[in-house]
């Protein structure tokens, strides 16, 4: 058996006071696109921010092509291959849109990942590489973001909330353009809200409940009923 | 005459203000780190160009080619050893541990250098001037201080907004988590921050030494100088902050004229002025 990409055992993180997962363990192969699914306050953030390096305090293993990284900081983790397109998008409002995405490769890894093919894959941010981030729209900004992680040449891709507070047409557009990235290789966990769009895109899903996997497999092989049971927790 | 005269120079003196100010300016943008040792560190490196001056033999200014990169390497040091561990706890533990280092460095420098009074001899420099106009005579020192503020200040702003390191200081000043996630590394970050920061430094206590005596205890009257020009400009502006030490010179020296007695309350009341019709200061970059 090949080992996967991405293996989560046992994970607990807590944040603050509130513990915010309780033993979940997940794998994900290289390649692959998975959709995290779980109501709001499930732990679906938490759990992509733990596999970053932005959760202090966290027990069990995270391991990333075979080494822990569970307790490594932030700025090793994207060295190793692993991006966050942060909830919020989160861009630096005193650099320019060029300026953020320059930085999203200061990890240096090799890859097809540059600035030009980053503005291939949305030209809009090619017209606006001059202003400075806050003046785009919410969509652009999410494209800035996507192509800020992008940047790092990751092996794994975390999508969080891609589509909150975007209008639709904007998320049909991102969605489109997500197979062009998953072409080149690169593993994705997709946090979304839209749980329908989030299952049409991914070969297989994980659904969160309260800190816990509540349900997992692939979607097509999961009713409706089943999964909005392990959503709700009904 | 005598008015114009006051202007012209209260400007010129700005200068150095503004290099008291860049370097806590700088620190405050890129860490929201408030520098209470600032003065203090002034005034290190005015005994440490005096130690090295008597040492080598060097003229004041050259001395500079030593103590700017030994201010440096401090700065990088202080910042990873000391104050990387007092930031993201409020704004409390900073205050504190550099008010501390204040009391250290103020009673080091005491047991060192004693509390004799020293100065730094630039020679001819010192003496020299031309008239501009019958009545206001420009000194070559003022205006060498005004020029090489005007240096520092552009080379930071030039290091700030076009160079990858200045990217790293908006960035981490943005949003620290963020910037760990493209791989920065926070701690670093700061520690060249505080580097750039203690380089200028050294720069302000050498004209400083040069331009009047001083002591171990002079360190804390800088800093009220450096934080009134930082405020009146307006925080993280560091053009602003240019303008503000020399608004602050000017008000002192207009005061001085009146009566000499007033030539610092006068700077103060100006300061006082500008927080109350303007509380972010003239030209705020930072919310």
């Amino acid at each position: 058996m090949v080992e996967p990409l991405l293996r989560v055992e046992a994970l607990r993180a807590s944040y603050g006071d509130a513990r915010a997962l309780h033993g979940v363990s997940l794998e994900l192969r290289a390649g692959e696109t998975l959709a995290l699914i779980g109501a709001n306050g499930a732990g679906k953030s938490t759990l992509l921010k733990a596999i970053c390096g932005l959760v202090g305090q966290n027990e069990g293993r995270i391991l990333f092509k075979g080494e822990d990284i569970a307790r490594r900081p932030a700025s090793r983790i994207v060295r190793l291959g692993v991006a966050l397109a942060p909830e919020g998008r989160r861009m630096f409002p005193s650099l320019s849109v060029e300026e953020n995405l320059i930085l999203g490769g200061k990890a240096r890894r090799p890859g097809p990942w540059s600035l030009e093919s980053v503005y291939a894959l949305f030209p809009v941010l090619k017209e606006r590489r001059r202003q400075p981030a806050p003046a785009m729209s919410g969509g652009q900004q999410q494209m800035c973001a996507i192509g800020r992680a992008l940047m790092s040449n990751p092996e794994l891709l975390l999508l969080d909330e891609l589509s909150l507070g975007l209008a639709p047409t904007i998320i049909k557009d991102i969605y489109e353009l997500l197979p062009r990235i998953a072409a080149g290789g690169v593993a994705t966990i997709l946090v979304e809200q839209d749980v329908t769009r989030a299952l049409a895109t991914a070969e297989r899903f994980v659904c969160l409940q309260e800190g816990h996997v509540s349900l997992e497999g692939d979607p097509a092989e999961h009713s409706r009923d089943d999964i909005t049971r392990a959503y709700f927790g009904t | 005459m005598t008015w114009i005269n006051a202007v012209v120079q209260g400007v010129l003196i700005g200068g150095l203000y503004a290099m008291f100010a860049a370097g806590l300016s700088l620190i405050f943008g890129v860490m929201r780190l408030v520098n209470i040792g600032h003065g203090d560190l002034i005034v290190a490196a005015s005994y440490l160009a005096w130690a090295v001056v008597h040492a080598t033999g060097l003229h004041p200014l050259t001395s500079l080619v030593i103590v700017a990169p030994l201010a440096a390497a401090f700065g990088y040091a202080l910042q990873l050893g000391v104050l990387n561990h007092t930031l993201g706890k409020g704004i409390l533990p900073p205050l504190l541990v550099t008010f501390g280092l204040s009391v250290i460095l103020q009673n080091g420098m005491l047991l060192i250098f004693t509390a004799d009074t020293r100065k730094l001899d630039a020679g001819a420099l010192e003496t020299g001037s031309f008239a501009l106009s019958p009545g206001v005579d420009i000194g070559y020192l003022p205006l060498l201080m005004f020029a090489t503020a005007l240096v520092v200040i552009a080379a930071l702003q030039f290091l700030f907004y076009s160079t990858s390191l200045g990217r790293e200081f908006r960035a981490v000043s943005d949003d620290r988590e963020v910037a760990a996630l493209m791989g920065i590394d926070d701690r670093r970050v700061y520690a060249s921050a505080m580097a750039l920061s203690l380089a200028v430094v050294a720069v302000a206590g050498v004209f400083l030494a040069i331009r009047s005596n001083f002591d171990p205890f002079m360190g804390p009257g800088r800093l009220i100088f450096g934080f009134e020009a930082v405020i009146i400009g307006g925080l993280g502006n560091l053009w602003g902050t240019l303008a503000g030490g020399v608004i602050l010179g000017v008000a002192q020296g207009v005061g001085a004229e009146i009566n000499p007695g007033w030539q610092v309350l006068a700077g103060h009341i100006a300061f006082f002025l500008v927080l109350a019709v303007r509380p972010r200061g003239l030209f705020p970059r930072i919310s």
